[in-house]
């Protein structure tokens, strides 16, 4: 039995992984798709009508993955970042900045739901409640890396100044996720320990967890989608890019 | 089943515009980004491809 190590590296220079991206992201668009259609039909026609809040509750089928994703995204982002400057490696440092737009749509979406979630339960479109502040903080955080790395001629002096200010930033993450707990806010407890009748805080539950999938394929196939834009911006010099089928056929 | 009718689930139980301003907007932006960057890949591809057209015109007259 041969027992052949993958050489990973390999894949860590742009050169090889450009097209190893563009063969993986019919897969997780086709993720995205199923798990998106079996979220959708869990959170309209499956799970039923909520007692206190009628249909208007059916939002946190969108707006508890997409809060998930923007926290989420931010630590991969952050995690990136650290690699490629601690490792000095460009495409850690491309995968980061390929993140952070989806990253800041998350935040955005989440914090738009959650206007058209409050304004009905709460009576309010927003609050300064720590939650939602701590979450707006993250959307900046993704603004300001973008617009920093924007600002800076120089791809890998970019990548360095942006990769501090990310890495800075984790710090915010757990504040938005404990927020509910250390402050008495008014927006309510974390989502997946509801504690209603079990039938239903199962398919809720489901249904989230599906959304929250089509989400995460969703994002791996994005952000493989723009990397593969950004590899062939700031290879354009090299004699590979020169020599792909798309470029001189 | 939780409807009766194609406009009951519309009307989401008087709920539409939260729901549907919701679901609506990440729809449009789901939608969006993708196609955003298309045209990012798209417009690299065609400056690339003209750069590597001019080089070989270079190499020709020379």
């Amino acid at each position: 039995m041969s027992n052949r190590l993958i050489n990973w590296f390999r894949f860590a220079s742009p050169h090889t992984f450009y097209p190893l991206a563009g063969k993986m992201i019919p897969w997780f668009w086709t993720l995205a798709a199923v798990f998106g259609a079996a979220g959708l039909w869990l959170s309209f026609f499956v799970a039923p009508t909520d007692a206190t809040q009628g249909e208007g509750y059916r939002i946190i089928f969108i707006h508890v993955p997409t809060s998930w994703m923007s926290m989420f995204i931010y630590m991969v982002m952050a995690g990136w970042a650290a690699m490629g400057l601690s490792l000095n490696a460009r495409l850690s440092s491309m995968m980061a900045q390929a993140l952070a737009p989806t990253g800041a749509l998350m935040a955005f979406l989440s914090l738009w739901t959650g206007a058209f979630w409050g304004k009905p339960m709460w009576g309010t479109w927003w609050v300064w409640d720590a939650r939602l502040t701590s979450e707006l903080i993250l959307f900046f955080l993704y603004l300001g890396f973008m617009s920093l790395q924007a600002s800076i001629d120089d791809p890998r002096r970019a990548d360095k100044a942006g990769a501090i200010v990310a890495l800075v930033g984790v710090i915010n993450v757990p504040i938005i996720y404990f927020s509910v707990k250390w402050w008495n806010t008014l927006h309510q407890g974390a989502s997946v320990s509801i504690n209603k009748s079990p039938s239903m805080a199962a398919t809720m539950l489901w249904g989230m967890l599906l959304m929250a999938l089509c989400l995460w394929m969703y994002s791996i196939a994005i952000a493989l989608t723009r990397v593969r834009a950004i590899i062939l911006e700031r290879e354009a010099h090299t004699e590979w890019v020169k020599h792909l089928k798309e470029v001189s056929p | 089943m939780n409807w009766n009718s194609p406009a009951e689930f519309f009307a989401m139980g008087g709920y539409a515009l939260y729901v549907w301003g919701s679901f609506g907007v990440c729809a449009l932006a789901f939608l969006a980004e993708p196609f955003l960057i298309r045209k990012r890949h798209i417009d690299i591809v065609r400056t690339l491809r003209r750069q590597v057209s001019a080089e070989k015109l270079e190499m020709e007259h020379k």
